[in-house]
Protein backbone atom coordinates (compact mmCIF):
# COMPACT_ATOMS: atom_id res chain seq x y z
CA UNK A 1 0.00 0.00 0.00
CA UNK A 2 1.45 3.24 -0.91
CA UNK A 3 1.61 6.17 1.36
CA UNK A 4 -0.46 8.42 -1.50
CA UNK A 5 -3.61 6.07 -0.08
CA UNK A 6 -4.02 6.88 3.67
CA UNK A 7 -6.03 9.96 4.79
CA UNK A 8 -4.15 13.34 4.71
CA UNK A 9 -3.04 14.43 8.31
CA UNK A 10 -3.95 17.84 9.06
CA UNK A 11 -1.51 20.48 7.46
CA UNK A 12 1.74 20.68 8.49
CA UNK A 13 1.41 24.46 8.37
CA UNK A 14 -1.63 25.00 10.91
CA UNK A 15 -0.19 23.00 13.37
CA UNK A 16 3.12 25.11 13.50
CA UNK A 17 1.62 28.06 13.69
CA UNK A 18 -0.89 27.28 16.87
CA UNK A 19 2.00 25.89 17.96
CA UNK A 20 4.09 29.12 17.81
CA UNK A 21 1.19 30.56 19.00
CA UNK A 22 0.32 28.89 21.98
CA UNK A 23 4.61 29.30 22.91
CA UNK A 24 3.56 33.28 22.57
CA UNK A 25 0.81 33.06 24.95
CA UNK A 26 2.81 30.97 27.53
CA UNK A 27 5.96 33.53 27.04
CA UNK A 28 3.38 36.27 27.25
CA UNK A 29 1.57 34.93 30.02
CA UNK A 30 5.19 34.45 32.26
CA UNK A 31 6.03 37.73 31.38
CA UNK A 32 3.29 39.10 32.52
CA UNK A 33 2.87 37.19 36.16
CA UNK A 34 6.56 38.16 37.15
CA UNK A 35 7.96 34.44 37.22
CA UNK A 36 11.03 34.09 38.48
CA UNK A 37 12.43 30.64 38.81
CA UNK A 38 15.52 32.02 40.79
CA UNK A 39 13.63 33.64 43.85
CA UNK A 40 11.29 30.41 44.07
CA UNK A 41 14.30 28.16 44.41
CA UNK A 42 16.44 30.79 46.94
CA UNK A 43 13.29 31.28 49.21
CA UNK A 44 12.89 27.56 49.08
CA UNK A 45 13.80 27.49 52.82
CA UNK A 46 10.77 29.51 53.49
CA UNK A 47 8.43 26.94 52.12
CA UNK A 48 10.39 24.06 54.02
CA UNK A 49 9.79 25.78 57.28
CA UNK A 50 6.41 25.91 56.65
CA UNK A 51 5.95 22.75 55.88
CA UNK A 52 8.45 21.51 59.00
CA UNK A 53 5.40 23.28 60.93
CA UNK A 54 3.05 21.09 58.70
CA UNK A 55 4.09 18.23 59.48
CA UNK A 56 4.26 18.70 63.26
CA UNK A 57 0.44 19.32 63.74
CA UNK A 58 -0.72 20.94 67.12
CA UNK A 59 -3.12 17.87 67.74
CA UNK A 60 -4.47 19.61 71.24
CA UNK A 61 -6.22 22.23 68.44
CA UNK A 62 -8.47 19.51 67.46
CA UNK A 63 -11.33 20.11 69.96
CA UNK A 64 -11.12 23.69 69.49
CA UNK A 65 -12.27 23.14 65.69
CA UNK A 66 -14.42 20.87 66.25
CA UNK A 67 -17.45 23.88 66.86
CA UNK A 68 -16.64 25.79 63.61
CA UNK A 69 -16.52 22.42 61.68
CA UNK A 70 -19.88 21.53 62.53
CA UNK A 71 -21.24 25.07 61.74
CA UNK A 72 -19.36 24.90 58.68
CA UNK A 73 -21.47 21.36 57.68
CA UNK A 74 -24.65 23.05 59.10
CA UNK A 75 -23.97 25.98 56.43
CA UNK A 76 -23.29 23.67 53.94
CA UNK A 77 -26.57 21.54 54.45
CA UNK A 78 -28.62 24.65 55.12
CA UNK A 79 -27.09 26.67 52.15
CA UNK A 80 -27.19 23.89 49.52
CA UNK A 81 -31.32 23.07 50.39
CA UNK A 82 -32.19 26.50 49.79
CA UNK A 83 -30.30 26.47 46.76
CA UNK A 84 -32.18 23.49 45.65
CA UNK A 85 -35.54 24.44 46.91
CA UNK A 86 -35.16 27.67 44.55
CA UNK A 87 -33.62 26.08 41.76
CA UNK A 88 -36.09 23.12 40.91
CA UNK A 89 -39.21 25.68 39.67
CA UNK A 90 -36.44 27.56 37.93
CA UNK A 91 -34.71 24.59 36.26
CA UNK A 92 -38.25 23.64 35.01
CA UNK A 93 -38.41 27.12 33.59
CA UNK A 94 -35.66 27.26 31.63
CA UNK A 95 -35.84 23.61 30.17
CA UNK A 96 -37.10 23.57 26.16
CA UNK A 97 -39.29 21.03 26.52
CA UNK A 98 -41.22 21.83 29.64
CA UNK A 99 -41.69 25.56 29.08
CA UNK A 100 -41.63 25.94 24.91
CA UNK A 101 -41.52 30.05 25.03
CA UNK A 102 -37.82 30.54 23.79
CA UNK A 103 -37.48 33.78 25.24
CA UNK A 104 -38.38 32.88 28.71
CA UNK A 105 -36.11 30.14 28.27
CA UNK A 106 -33.31 32.50 26.66
CA UNK A 107 -33.74 35.58 29.66
CA UNK A 108 -33.78 33.04 32.15
CA UNK A 109 -30.80 30.70 30.93
CA UNK A 110 -29.20 34.25 30.48
CA UNK A 111 -29.20 35.14 33.81
CA UNK A 112 -28.48 32.08 35.17
CA UNK A 113 -25.67 32.22 33.57
CA UNK A 114 -24.31 35.51 35.06
CA UNK A 115 -24.88 33.89 38.70
CA UNK A 116 -22.91 31.07 37.40
CA UNK A 117 -19.41 33.40 36.76
CA UNK A 118 -19.78 35.38 40.06
CA UNK A 119 -17.25 33.59 42.46
CA UNK A 120 -18.28 32.33 45.77
CA UNK A 121 -15.67 34.19 48.03
CA UNK A 122 -16.61 37.69 46.15
CA UNK A 123 -20.65 36.88 47.03
CA UNK A 124 -19.30 36.06 50.99
CA UNK A 125 -17.71 39.05 51.03
CA UNK A 126 -21.12 41.02 49.62
CA UNK A 127 -22.74 39.18 52.23
CA UNK A 128 -20.49 39.69 54.71
CA UNK A 129 -21.19 43.59 54.16
CA UNK A 130 -25.02 43.52 54.08
CA UNK A 131 -25.77 41.34 56.91
CA UNK A 132 -22.85 41.27 58.91
CA UNK A 133 -19.91 38.79 60.30
CA UNK A 134 -21.42 35.09 60.69
CA UNK A 135 -22.53 32.05 59.61
CA UNK A 136 -25.52 33.83 57.78
CA UNK A 137 -23.69 35.60 55.25
CA UNK A 138 -22.08 31.86 54.53
CA UNK A 139 -25.26 30.29 54.05
CA UNK A 140 -26.97 33.28 51.43
CA UNK A 141 -23.87 32.85 49.42
CA UNK A 142 -24.01 29.20 49.38
CA UNK A 143 -27.27 29.24 48.50
CA UNK A 144 -26.61 31.43 45.81
CA UNK A 145 -23.86 29.41 44.45
CA UNK A 146 -25.04 26.22 44.44
CA UNK A 147 -28.77 27.84 43.07
CA UNK A 148 -26.43 28.21 39.91
CA UNK A 149 -24.43 24.95 39.74
CA UNK A 150 -28.12 22.77 40.42
CA UNK A 151 -30.38 24.33 37.96
CA UNK A 152 -27.69 23.89 35.26
CA UNK A 153 -27.58 20.10 36.39
CA UNK A 154 -31.26 19.72 36.62
CA UNK A 155 -32.08 21.50 33.33
CA UNK A 156 -29.94 19.39 31.74
CA UNK A 157 -31.11 16.52 33.20
CA UNK A 158 -34.90 17.43 32.62
CA UNK A 159 -33.70 18.47 28.42
CA UNK A 160 -32.48 14.22 27.64
CA UNK A 161 -35.83 12.45 29.06
CA UNK A 162 -38.18 10.69 27.68
CA UNK A 163 -40.66 12.84 25.36
CA UNK A 164 -43.28 9.82 25.02
CA UNK A 165 -44.77 10.24 28.98
CA UNK A 166 -45.12 14.21 28.54
CA UNK A 167 -46.96 13.39 25.05
CA UNK A 168 -49.92 10.80 26.94
CA UNK A 169 -50.11 13.31 29.37
CA UNK A 170 -51.06 15.63 26.66
CA UNK A 171 -53.11 13.30 25.11
CA UNK A 172 -54.97 13.03 27.47
CA UNK A 173 -55.77 16.34 28.26
CA UNK A 174 -53.47 17.04 31.48
CA UNK A 175 -52.53 20.85 31.96
CA UNK A 176 -48.60 22.07 32.34
CA UNK A 177 -48.91 21.10 36.27
CA UNK A 178 -50.03 17.49 35.64
CA UNK A 179 -46.96 16.94 32.63
CA UNK A 180 -44.63 18.39 35.47
CA UNK A 181 -46.05 16.22 38.40
CA UNK A 182 -46.92 12.89 36.05
CA UNK A 183 -44.42 13.06 33.40
CA UNK A 184 -41.05 14.99 34.25
CA UNK A 185 -40.80 14.08 37.92
CA UNK A 186 -41.14 10.50 38.11
CA UNK A 187 -38.25 10.48 35.40
CA UNK A 188 -35.65 12.64 37.20
CA UNK A 189 -36.27 12.94 40.57
CA UNK A 190 -33.11 10.10 41.61
CA UNK A 191 -31.03 12.38 39.18
CA UNK A 192 -32.02 15.22 41.32
CA UNK A 193 -30.88 13.73 44.66
CA UNK A 194 -27.66 12.28 42.86
CA UNK A 195 -27.01 16.11 41.86
CA UNK A 196 -27.89 17.65 45.15
CA UNK A 197 -25.68 15.51 47.41
CA UNK A 198 -22.90 16.37 44.80
CA UNK A 199 -23.17 19.95 45.01
CA UNK A 200 -23.74 19.24 48.93
CA UNK A 201 -19.65 17.77 48.85
CA UNK A 202 -18.77 21.00 46.57
CA UNK A 203 -20.60 23.38 48.96
CA UNK A 204 -18.37 21.42 52.38
CA UNK A 205 -15.21 22.10 50.14
CA UNK A 206 -16.60 25.83 49.36
CA UNK A 207 -17.69 26.12 52.78
CA UNK A 208 -14.36 26.20 54.68
CA UNK A 209 -12.51 29.04 52.94
CA UNK A 210 -15.54 31.10 52.79
CA UNK A 211 -14.99 31.97 56.89
CA UNK A 212 -11.97 33.50 55.11
CA UNK A 213 -13.38 36.88 54.86
CA UNK A 214 -15.90 36.45 58.00
CA UNK A 215 -18.38 33.83 56.34
CA UNK A 216 -18.30 31.79 59.27
CA UNK A 217 -17.64 28.32 59.75
CA UNK A 218 -14.07 26.84 59.94
CA UNK A 219 -12.41 29.26 57.50
CA UNK A 220 -12.45 31.98 60.30
CA UNK A 221 -10.03 29.45 62.32
CA UNK A 222 -8.11 29.01 59.25
CA UNK A 223 -7.66 32.97 58.54
CA UNK A 224 -6.83 33.01 62.25
CA UNK A 225 -4.34 30.75 62.31
CA UNK A 226 -2.22 31.89 59.12
CA UNK A 227 -2.35 35.32 59.85
CA UNK A 228 -0.80 34.28 63.45
CA UNK A 229 1.91 31.83 61.23
CA UNK A 230 0.74 28.91 63.57
CA UNK A 231 1.30 26.79 60.64
CA UNK A 232 0.99 23.73 63.11
CA UNK A 233 -3.24 24.43 64.05
CA UNK A 234 -3.50 25.15 60.28
CA UNK A 235 -2.16 21.72 59.23
CA UNK A 236 -4.99 20.35 62.17
CA UNK A 237 -7.70 22.45 60.07
CA UNK A 238 -6.69 20.93 56.75
CA UNK A 239 -6.43 17.51 58.32
CA UNK A 240 -9.86 17.60 59.54
CA UNK A 241 -11.03 18.81 56.39
CA UNK A 242 -9.46 16.00 54.41
CA UNK A 243 -11.26 13.63 56.79
CA UNK A 244 -14.77 15.62 56.32
CA UNK A 245 -14.54 15.58 52.97
CA UNK A 246 -13.86 11.78 52.90
CA UNK A 247 -16.59 10.66 54.74
CA UNK A 248 -18.94 12.89 52.97
CA UNK A 249 -17.64 11.59 49.88
CA UNK A 250 -18.27 7.74 51.11
CA UNK A 251 -21.47 8.43 52.62
CA UNK A 252 -23.03 10.27 49.74
CA UNK A 253 -21.76 8.01 47.09
CA UNK A 254 -23.58 5.10 49.26
CA UNK A 255 -26.61 7.63 49.19
CA UNK A 256 -26.29 7.52 45.13
CA UNK A 257 -25.63 4.18 44.83
CA UNK A 258 -28.48 3.18 46.50
CA UNK A 259 -31.22 5.92 44.91
CA UNK A 260 -29.82 5.02 41.69
CA UNK B 1 -58.45 -3.90 36.82
CA UNK B 2 -56.13 -4.01 40.07
CA UNK B 3 -52.53 -2.14 40.22
CA UNK B 4 -50.31 -4.58 41.66
CA UNK B 5 -49.53 -3.73 45.44
CA UNK B 6 -46.04 -1.20 45.77
CA UNK B 7 -43.23 -3.84 47.20
CA UNK B 8 -43.08 -3.44 51.11
CA UNK B 9 -39.84 -2.81 51.67
CA UNK B 10 -39.39 0.10 49.44
CA UNK B 11 -41.80 1.35 51.91
CA UNK B 12 -39.56 0.80 55.01
CA UNK B 13 -36.93 2.65 53.12
CA UNK B 14 -38.35 5.42 52.09
CA UNK B 15 -39.68 5.81 55.62
CA UNK B 16 -36.15 5.52 57.07
CA UNK B 17 -34.57 8.00 54.69
CA UNK B 18 -37.01 10.61 55.49
CA UNK B 19 -36.43 10.18 59.25
CA UNK B 20 -32.59 10.04 58.63
CA UNK B 21 -33.46 13.64 56.63
CA UNK B 22 -35.75 14.76 59.16
CA UNK B 23 -32.78 14.25 61.86
CA UNK B 24 -30.24 16.05 59.36
CA UNK B 25 -32.35 19.24 59.20
CA UNK B 26 -33.04 19.84 62.87
CA UNK B 27 -29.44 19.23 63.81
CA UNK B 28 -28.94 22.11 60.96
CA UNK B 29 -31.61 24.70 61.78
CA UNK B 30 -31.03 23.67 65.61
CA UNK B 31 -27.62 25.87 66.64
CA UNK B 32 -27.42 28.44 63.58
CA UNK B 33 -28.03 31.81 65.04
CA UNK B 34 -30.41 33.51 62.10
CA UNK B 35 -30.86 36.31 64.47
CA UNK B 36 -28.48 39.76 64.14
CA UNK B 37 -29.39 41.19 60.59
CA UNK B 38 -27.58 44.62 60.70
CA UNK B 39 -30.15 47.31 60.99
CA UNK B 40 -28.30 48.77 58.07
CA UNK B 41 -28.90 46.11 55.84
CA UNK B 42 -31.46 47.68 53.68
CA UNK B 43 -29.13 50.65 53.44
CA UNK B 44 -26.35 49.00 52.00
CA UNK B 45 -28.31 47.05 49.85
CA UNK B 46 -29.65 49.79 48.00
CA UNK B 47 -26.25 51.60 47.66
CA UNK B 48 -24.51 47.90 46.25
CA UNK B 49 -27.22 48.05 43.75
CA UNK B 50 -27.15 51.44 42.85
CA UNK B 51 -23.25 50.91 43.03
CA UNK B 52 -23.75 48.03 40.59
CA UNK B 53 -26.24 49.93 38.24
CA UNK B 54 -23.69 52.61 37.85
CA UNK B 55 -20.17 51.31 37.15
CA UNK B 56 -17.18 53.12 37.24
CA UNK B 57 -16.36 53.22 33.64
CA UNK B 58 -13.35 55.31 34.59
CA UNK B 59 -11.66 52.16 36.05
CA UNK B 60 -12.16 50.21 32.67
CA UNK B 61 -8.44 51.64 31.17
CA UNK B 62 -6.05 54.23 32.55
CA UNK B 63 -2.77 52.81 31.36
CA UNK B 64 -1.38 52.43 34.79
CA UNK B 65 -1.08 48.72 35.00
CA UNK B 66 -3.81 49.13 37.20
CA UNK B 67 -7.22 49.19 35.18
CA UNK B 68 -9.07 46.66 35.28
CA UNK B 69 -8.16 45.03 31.85
CA UNK B 70 -4.40 45.07 32.34
CA UNK B 71 -5.38 42.71 35.74
CA UNK B 72 -7.99 41.04 33.72
CA UNK B 73 -5.13 39.98 31.45
CA UNK B 74 -2.69 39.04 34.27
CA UNK B 75 -5.29 37.34 35.81
CA UNK B 76 -5.94 35.36 32.56
CA UNK B 77 -2.45 34.58 32.48
CA UNK B 78 -2.02 33.51 35.85
CA UNK B 79 -4.37 30.45 34.81
CA UNK B 80 -2.76 30.05 31.42
CA UNK B 81 0.27 29.57 32.74
CA UNK B 82 -1.02 27.90 36.17
CA UNK B 83 -3.03 25.00 34.05
CA UNK B 84 -0.05 24.33 31.83
CA UNK B 85 2.27 23.28 34.54
CA UNK B 86 -0.48 21.38 36.03
CA UNK B 87 -1.04 19.11 33.07
CA UNK B 88 2.83 19.05 32.98
CA UNK B 89 2.78 17.84 36.60
CA UNK B 90 -0.44 15.66 36.16
CA UNK B 91 0.68 13.06 33.82
CA UNK B 92 2.68 11.21 36.56
CA UNK B 93 0.13 11.32 38.59
CA UNK B 94 -2.15 10.50 36.54
CA UNK B 95 -0.70 7.01 35.47
CA UNK B 96 -0.10 6.54 39.24
CA UNK B 97 -3.93 6.72 40.14
CA UNK B 98 -4.82 4.63 37.20
CA UNK B 99 -5.77 1.38 37.92
CA UNK B 100 -3.37 -0.59 35.01
CA UNK B 101 -4.90 -4.10 34.22
CA UNK B 102 -0.85 -5.28 33.23
CA UNK B 103 0.34 -6.03 36.65
CA UNK B 104 -0.24 -9.75 37.27
CA UNK B 105 -1.28 -9.64 41.30
CA UNK B 106 -4.45 -7.80 41.50
CA UNK B 107 -4.28 -6.60 45.15
CA UNK B 108 -0.72 -4.47 44.99
CA UNK B 109 -2.32 -3.15 41.61
CA UNK B 110 -5.23 -1.98 43.57
CA UNK B 111 -2.89 -0.85 46.66
CA UNK B 112 -0.66 1.04 44.19
CA UNK B 113 -3.72 2.90 42.33
CA UNK B 114 -5.41 3.55 45.51
CA UNK B 115 -2.84 4.95 47.29
CA UNK B 116 -2.71 7.54 44.31
CA UNK B 117 -6.50 8.56 44.34
CA UNK B 118 -5.88 9.23 48.04
CA UNK B 119 -3.04 11.68 47.44
CA UNK B 120 -5.19 13.23 44.37
CA UNK B 121 -8.23 13.55 47.01
CA UNK B 122 -6.10 14.81 49.58
CA UNK B 123 -4.17 17.65 47.00
CA UNK B 124 -7.98 18.56 45.69
CA UNK B 125 -9.07 19.22 49.21
CA UNK B 126 -6.17 21.59 50.71
CA UNK B 127 -7.73 24.61 50.20
CA UNK B 128 -6.16 26.65 47.28
CA UNK B 129 -6.08 29.68 49.47
CA UNK B 130 -4.00 28.54 51.98
CA UNK B 131 -1.60 26.94 49.52
CA UNK B 132 -1.61 30.51 47.73
CA UNK B 133 -0.66 31.98 51.63
CA UNK B 134 2.38 29.40 51.84
CA UNK B 135 3.90 30.28 48.38
CA UNK B 136 2.81 33.75 48.94
CA UNK B 137 5.47 33.21 52.18
CA UNK B 138 7.83 31.66 49.14
CA UNK B 139 8.31 34.11 46.30
CA UNK B 140 6.55 37.53 48.01
CA UNK B 141 2.96 38.71 47.13
CA UNK B 142 1.86 38.81 43.49
CA UNK B 143 1.04 36.73 40.35
CA UNK B 144 3.78 34.13 40.56
CA UNK B 145 2.43 32.84 43.42
CA UNK B 146 -0.81 32.70 42.25
CA UNK B 147 0.26 30.80 39.53
CA UNK B 148 2.12 28.25 41.96
CA UNK B 149 -0.64 27.72 43.69
CA UNK B 150 -2.77 27.36 40.62
CA UNK B 151 -0.70 24.75 39.03
CA UNK B 152 -0.56 22.65 42.38
CA UNK B 153 -4.20 22.51 43.84
CA UNK B 154 -5.00 22.04 39.90
CA UNK B 155 -2.79 18.51 39.98
CA UNK B 156 -5.86 17.01 42.01
CA UNK B 157 -8.58 17.36 39.48
CA UNK B 158 -6.90 17.19 36.44
CA UNK B 159 -4.76 14.11 37.02
CA UNK B 160 -8.15 12.21 38.53
CA UNK B 161 -9.41 12.84 35.25
CA UNK B 162 -6.42 11.86 33.14
CA UNK B 163 -6.66 8.74 35.04
CA UNK B 164 -9.91 8.09 34.10
CA UNK B 165 -8.69 8.53 30.38
CA UNK B 166 -6.38 6.32 30.74
CA UNK B 167 -8.55 3.50 32.43
CA UNK B 168 -10.91 4.03 30.03
CA UNK B 169 -8.83 3.77 27.06
CA UNK B 170 -9.72 0.91 24.58
CA UNK B 171 -7.40 -1.75 24.17
CA UNK B 172 -8.35 -2.81 20.74
CA UNK B 173 -6.23 -0.51 18.69
CA UNK B 174 -2.70 -1.53 21.19
CA UNK B 175 -3.34 -4.59 20.20
CA UNK B 176 -3.61 -4.38 16.55
CA UNK B 177 -0.61 -2.44 16.77
CA UNK B 178 1.26 -5.84 18.73
CA UNK B 179 -0.13 -8.38 16.30
CA UNK B 180 1.14 -6.20 12.85
CA UNK B 181 4.43 -6.53 14.87
CA UNK B 182 4.99 -3.23 16.31
CA UNK B 183 7.04 -2.48 18.81
CA UNK B 184 6.03 -0.77 22.37
CA UNK B 185 7.15 3.02 21.06
CA UNK B 186 4.80 1.92 18.32
CA UNK B 187 2.04 1.15 20.50
CA UNK B 188 2.73 4.50 22.60
CA UNK B 189 2.85 7.04 19.24
CA UNK B 190 0.05 4.68 17.30
CA UNK B 191 -2.37 3.42 19.51
CA UNK B 192 -1.91 4.88 23.41
CA UNK B 193 -1.25 8.90 22.29
CA UNK B 194 -3.70 9.39 19.48
CA UNK B 195 -6.76 7.98 21.57
CA UNK B 196 -5.34 10.23 24.86
CA UNK B 197 -4.15 13.33 23.85
CA UNK B 198 -7.39 14.72 22.20
CA UNK B 199 -9.20 13.70 26.27
CA UNK B 200 -6.25 15.12 27.88
CA UNK B 201 -6.48 18.56 25.98
CA UNK B 202 -9.99 18.52 26.01
CA UNK B 203 -10.06 18.23 30.36
CA UNK B 204 -7.24 20.74 30.10
CA UNK B 205 -9.05 23.48 28.57
CA UNK B 206 -12.10 22.37 30.95
CA UNK B 207 -9.82 22.98 33.98
CA UNK B 208 -8.41 26.07 32.53
CA UNK B 209 -11.87 27.47 32.79
CA UNK B 210 -11.83 26.65 36.21
CA UNK B 211 -8.92 28.34 36.59
CA UNK B 212 -9.74 31.58 35.70
CA UNK B 213 -12.60 31.70 38.02
CA UNK B 214 -10.15 31.05 40.78
CA UNK B 215 -7.53 33.06 39.84
CA UNK B 216 -10.06 35.84 39.83
CA UNK B 217 -10.30 35.37 43.94
CA UNK B 218 -6.83 34.82 44.68
CA UNK B 219 -6.21 38.28 44.91
CA UNK B 220 -8.13 38.46 47.90
CA UNK B 221 -5.13 36.86 49.45
CA UNK B 222 -2.68 39.10 47.59
CA UNK B 223 -1.94 36.41 45.03
CA UNK B 224 -2.04 38.61 41.91
CA UNK B 225 -4.64 39.51 39.55
CA UNK B 226 -8.21 41.26 39.89
CA UNK B 227 -9.07 39.98 43.32
CA UNK B 228 -6.89 42.10 44.93
CA UNK B 229 -8.90 45.47 44.07
CA UNK B 230 -12.05 43.44 44.39
CA UNK B 231 -11.53 43.14 47.92
CA UNK B 232 -9.95 46.47 48.44
CA UNK B 233 -13.24 47.56 46.44
CA UNK B 234 -15.95 45.63 49.09
CA UNK B 235 -13.81 46.22 52.16
CA UNK B 236 -13.85 50.44 51.28
CA UNK B 237 -17.77 50.00 50.27
CA UNK B 238 -17.13 51.51 46.89
CA UNK B 239 -19.85 49.89 45.20
CA UNK B 240 -19.92 51.27 41.81
CA UNK B 241 -15.82 49.80 41.59
CA UNK B 242 -16.76 46.47 42.76
CA UNK B 243 -19.55 46.71 39.85
CA UNK B 244 -17.29 47.32 37.15
CA UNK B 245 -15.01 45.14 38.57
CA UNK B 246 -18.35 42.31 38.59
CA UNK B 247 -18.72 43.18 35.19
CA UNK B 248 -15.20 42.15 33.89
CA UNK B 249 -15.02 38.97 35.41
CA UNK B 250 -18.48 38.21 34.10
CA UNK B 251 -17.64 39.13 30.73
CA UNK B 252 -13.83 37.59 30.89
CA UNK B 253 -15.64 34.34 32.18
CA UNK B 254 -18.63 34.21 29.90
CA UNK B 255 -15.55 35.16 26.69
CA UNK B 256 -13.31 32.38 28.15
CA UNK B 257 -15.93 29.86 28.63
CA UNK B 258 -17.37 30.55 25.10
CA UNK B 259 -13.55 30.26 23.45
CA UNK B 260 -12.48 26.75 25.20
CA UNK B 261 -16.19 25.56 24.70
CA UNK B 262 -15.81 25.95 20.93
CA UNK B 263 -12.34 24.36 21.09
CA UNK B 264 -13.11 21.65 22.96
CA UNK B 265 -16.00 20.76 20.75
CA UNK B 266 -13.74 20.56 17.82
CA UNK B 267 -11.64 18.40 19.38
CA UNK B 268 -14.30 15.49 20.25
Amino acid sequence: MTSSSLPKGKSKLGSLFLFVLFIVCLYGSAVISEVDLAQFFTNFTQMNVILQKMIHPDWTYLSIVIDPLLETIRMAIIGTTFGAIVALPFALLVSRNVVKNRIVNGVLRFILNIIRTIPDLMLAAVFVAIVGIGPVAGIISLAIFSFGMITKLFYEAIETIDEGPIEAITASGGNKLDIVRYAVLPQVSSHFLSYLLYAFEINIRASTVLGYIGAGGIGVYLQRSLSQFRYDQTSIIVIIIFAVVLVIDLVSNQLRERLL
Amino acid sequence: MRLPAEPKQNKIKVFALVVFFIAVYWWAFSAISFGGVKPTAGEIVKSIFSGIIHPDWNYVYTGDGEDLVTLLFITVAIAFLGTFISAILSLPFAFWAARSKRLQNVLSARIFSGSGKIVLTAIRTFPEIVLAIMFIKTVGPGSFAGVLAVSVHSIGMLAKLYSEAIENMDQGPAESVISAGGNKANVLSLATLPQLVPEFVSYTLYRFELAVRSASILGMVGAGGIGTPLIFAINGRSWSRVGIILLGIIVMVTVIDFISGSLRKRLV
